[in-house]
């Protein structure tokens, strides 16, 4: 029987360990959001786990009081899997970084997305190593000056949403670091979402990389510069929201409702469902507005899903209960 | 060619070594495994050992694609597949020319003579045919025309084509080899109507040549000798053949029943590990959760995240898998959650030589680690008893809350032999560390006095929520601590943890003899060789030779030095250039350890192992 959760308060998820990143970083919005988002999701305490690598944003586990690992670099994404298959009830959250899961941990981020575990991975992604001090991650841009490429980057950069829709993503969420009541209601939404769901925090490093998403999260900015998708509605955005999104051949264009006879209508209504993931695409790699909210949340079996069928499925047709039925089975003999 | 003949009775033999050779195509290993499990059903004693090579299909009559299987049948106990053969089979001259050098003289070779076309032979870079040039005067020759007799044989058999007639030649040759040891068919003809159920003209014809070579072999003179094998006196009990990672899987099996815990397997596909994978996903009907991974990486870790989880976890490899897990294994160290890991050994360094074997990676287990991260290391030392080391290794593990690392190699993990099934009912208790509530003040490092073991503490326990990992932690509190003191108090106690396991293994224990002139040792598994061997020289009159092997590694018996005391020479033998004793060397002061090492990627040599030892006590 299932016992009733308790009412929780954000004080419940707060650990005794002192916080200790840099004084303005996002990433106290970050916990913080966290902290209020799990009373509002319905899950007990004890069934909470996170699993971080390693990084600025992998100290996160310390500062929950739930169960976590502080892992290591780029790794989270096996242990969180490890976990989340040994026990399906457990709410499992990967915390990881630009550099943690797409450079060191690339290769296990791919193939987490691609068999959609119902877990969720809140990626920190703020273009730079933080913790290490400076040097130019896979998502810095080109020409971007850090402490290993004093004379500007010349790797071109990963745009995480891209990749993990190459890589099957399921759910794709992207919010400002600066914005904790969307980002709150994002990470329940990703709890709801069963199926591995990704959220992009662009969440700025107050130290290495100071300002790098301004131009798009600035408060003053932000209603212009973004478009916060909602599934089933309009793509409307801007400080009189009065522009939006249309197709125009196999581009995304900005219009303006009221100019050359645009009305409401003649917009895209945000379909976060649609399983060809084309339109999601487009809205990932769009800069102006860049699009936050949920890009893509189509609904899918999960990989538990199919081993639970699989194994009711061998264990109704087996002939073996205990390990004597299998060792004393077949071709044996007697010595006597 | 010889033609005398032979209404004698069966020549009564205590074992003899065979060989079958041919194309990595041609069947070999089922041929091997049918004449050995025949004769297992029997009551001989058996060791197998297949040898083929990492091609899947190698070139045809190349002399690097030749698949061989061997197979040591007794009436005695039997503890290796054996050195020198006394029947080797041929399918063809690749097979022939690499096989020769190991037929003892005077013995029997059967060969095909279809196979041995002009192109055959220069693919087997044979200058001349050895069927017609002499070479093979010193060997009871016995021609065989197996492919042309394969195809008369099946000449009214309706609906197969000639690809399907020619490669059921190998089972010609295996009726020739059961009439001329006095094994019955049926067994193999209980396997093929198991086998194909659904294709009743493939039994049919399988069954045909089989008996085809049965009958050839009686009714034609051919044969220089008839031989037979007595049962073997083996423990009373119910048996079975049982592949090395079989039984590594299966001890896996059982400790999860006995411990009452799921059983989760991260892995990830390598020679010659992989097995294990392949037989414990075939077991979800007991819950076993095996997951293939992206990478080496993500085996061991998903295994850890189990761990956490409260499953009993395994991560299996070989080598250079290992060397990839290093760091998350020491990550588990740290964090002192139970897992097994098993390498497989194979030749190294780097990738090597995948499919043959080696006992190269003990320093590797022990030490291939950043800092200093101690865990416990065990050896399988036959194909059977990998079920029991298995067994322990998860059975430590949960009782001592540290990774295990399980070494077995190539030779034992694809060799099979018999094995007295064990019933979980009498396999030794498995106790845990799980706390389901939380005591006044608890922390997550509180530890065990006898064993240092820290609590278990799964999620979804209420009360006992919890942070881990790789950070330094506070020995009271588990919290992170960069405090100096406490480092080094942290490290003392992980090491100590791993020491005091000592207590919880039996002591070791000499054979053949309790004290004397040389003391031969060993670990893992060469086993079976040096038993031989030195059992050999004691029949000979040397009692003044013991043995001993090694299954615990680290820690290592409580009596280890005692033992050395009592041997005025001690010869520590490995297949590699000096790894256990090295570790022997840094315990153990005052004793001059003597090596004995080989590093080809096969076994050791009985003869090597003889004129080594005798040389010593001379």
């Amino acid at each position: 029987m299932e016992t009733a959760v308790k009412k929780y308060t954000f004080k419940d998820f707060t650990s005794d360990q002192e916080v200790r990143w840099c004084p303005g970083c996002d990433d106290y919005v970050i916990l913080r959001s966290m902290q209020k988002a799990l009373p509002e999701m319905g899950v007990k305490k004890e069934d909470v786990v996170f699993i971080s690598g390693i990084g600025c944003s992998s100290r996160f586990p310390y500062y929950m009081n739930t169960y976590g690992m502080h892992s290591i670099h780029g790794r989270a994404p096996g242990i969180a899997s490890g976990v989340k298959l040994a026990n399906p009830d457990l709410s499992v959250w990967i915390i990881t970084g630009d550099g943690d899961s797409m450079a060191i941990g690339g290769n296990h981020f791919i193939h987490l997305l691609r068999r959609n575990i119902d877990l969720n991975l809140i990626m920190f992604n703020n273009e730079i190593y933080g913790l290490t001090k400076g040097q130019f991650s896979p998502t810095s841009l080109v020409g971007q000056k850090t402490k290993s490429s004093p004379y500007g980057n010349t790797q071109p950069p990963f745009s995480p949403g891209e990749l993990a829709l190459g890589a099957q993503a399921r759910f794709f969420a992207r919010i400002g670091g600066n914005t904790p009541k969307e980002m709150t209601h994002l990470f329940v939404e990703a709890e709801k979402f069963k199926g591995t769901s990704l959220i992009e925090v662009l969440q700025n490093c107050v130290i290495f990389n100071d300002g790098c998403f301004t131009q798009y999260t600035d408060k003053a900015v932000r209603a212009d510069k973004q478009i916060f998708l909602e599934h089933g509605k309009p793509m409307i955005f801007g400080k009189e929201s009065n522009k939006g999104l249309v197709l125009n051949g196999l581009k995304l264009e900005v219009v303006t409702i009221g100019e050359n006879g645009v009305t409401q209508e003649d917009l895209l209504v945000h379909n976060a469902k649609e399983q060809d993931p084309t339109l999601h695409q487009m809205l990932v790699r769009l800069d102006y507005p860049i699009a936050t909210g949920i890009i893509r949340s189509f609904d899918d079996v999960t990989l538990e899903e199919r081993e639970d069928a699989l194994t009711k499925q061998v264990k109704a047709n087996s002939k073996f209960k205990k390990t004597d039925d299998l060792f004393f089975a077949g071709e044996t003999y007697e010595v006597k | 060619m010889n033609t005398t003949k032979t209404n004698q009775q069966p020549e009564v033999l205590e074992a003899v070594v065979i060989r079958f050779v041919g194309d990595s195509g041609d069947g070999m290993q089922l041929t091997g495994t049918q004449f050995s499990d025949t004769s297992a059903m029997f009551g001989n004693d058996i060791a197998t050992f297949p040898n083929y090579p990492s091609e899947i299909r190698a070139p045809q009559g190349s002399l690097y694609g030749v698949s061989g299987f061997q197979v040591h049948i007794g009436s005695v106990a039997i503890s290796t597949p054996g050195d020198n053969l006394d029947l080797l089979v041929a399918m063809n001259p690749a097979g022939l020319k690499t096989n020769l050098h190991a037929l003892k003289p005077g013995h029997t070779v059967i060969v095909d003579t279809d196979s041995f076309s002009k192109k055959n032979l220069e693919k087997a870079q044979y200058e001349s045919n050895p069927l017609e040039d002499g070479s093979l005067d010193n060997y009871r020759v016995i021609e065989v025309a197996m492919t042309s007799l394969t195809k008369e044989a099946l000449k009214e058999v309706e609906g197969l084509d000639n690809k399907s007639i020619t490669r059921s030649k190998n089972m010609f040759a295996l009726g020739m080899v059961y009439w001329m040891y006095d094994r019955s068919t049926d067994y193999t003809i209980d396997f093929f109507n198991k086998k194909f159920k659904s294709k009743p003209q493939i039994i049919k014809a399988n069954t045909k040549v089989l008996n085809a070579g049965f009958y050839f072999a009686e009714t034609l003179e051919l044969i220089p000798n008839s031989y037979t094998i007595s049962p073997a006196k083996m423990e009373k009990g119910t048996y079975r053949i049982i592949m090395g990672n079989t039984a590594t899987a299966w001890g896996l099996l059982a400790a999860a029943e006995k411990s009452g815990l799921e059983l989760f397997l991260g892995s990830y596909p390598i020679t010659p590990a992989t097995d294990i994978l392949h037989e414990l996903v075939k077991h979800k009907h007991f819950g076993v959760k095996a997951f293939q991974a992206e990478d080496e990486i993500a085996g061991i870790t998903s295994a850890i995240g189990a761990s956490f989880a409260g499953d009993l976890a395994i991560t299996t490899t070989s080598g250079p898998g290992l060397a990839l897990k290093g760091e998350a294994l020491g990550l588990a160290m740290m964090i002192e959650l139970p897992l097994v890991v098993i390498n497989v050994q194979r030749g190294g360094p780097s990738t090597g030589l995948p499919t043959k074997t080696e006992q190269s990676d003990l320093l590797q287990a022990m030490y291939g680690r950043n800092g200093e991260s101690p865990v416990i290391v065990l050896a399988a030392s036959t194909p059977a008893d990998c079920f029991n080391y298995a067994y322990e290794a998860a059975k430590l593990a949960l009782e001592h809350m540290t990774p295990v690392v399980l070494l077995t190699d190539g030779y034992i993990a694809n060799g099979s032999a018999p094995w007295k099934i064990q019933s979980v009912n009498n396999m030794p208790e498995i106790k845990n560390n799980i706390i389901k509530e939380a005591s006044e003040n608890w922390h997550p490092y509180d530890r065990n006095e006898d064993t240092l073991a820290r609590n278990w503490a799964i999620p979804g326990t209420e009360g006992l929520e919890h942070r881990v990992g790789g950070l330094e932690k506070d020995r009271v509190t588990g919290n992170v601590s960069y405090v100096p003191d406490n480092h080094e108090h942290m490290t003392h106690i992980r090491a100590e943890k791993v020491k005091r396991v000592q207590n919880y293994i039996p002591e070791i224990k000499p054979e053949f003899a309790e004290e004397g002139d040389l003391l031969v040792v060993g670990w893992g598994g060469t086993y079976g060789s040096l038993h031989s061997a030195v059992k050999q020289l004691n029949d000979e009159g040397f009692k003044n030779i013991g043995f001993t092997h090694f299954h615990h590694i680290n820690p290592l018996p409580k009596n280890t030095e005692d033992l050395f005391k009592k041997f005025k020479k001690i010869i520590v033998c490995e297949l590699n250039s000096g790894q256990f004793v090295q570790i022997l060397r840094n315990h153990f002061n005052g004793f001059d350890f003597k090596q004995f090492n080989k590093v080809q990627g096969l076994p050791f040599g009985n003869n090597d192992l003889i004129q080594e030892f005798k040389q010593l006590v001379k």
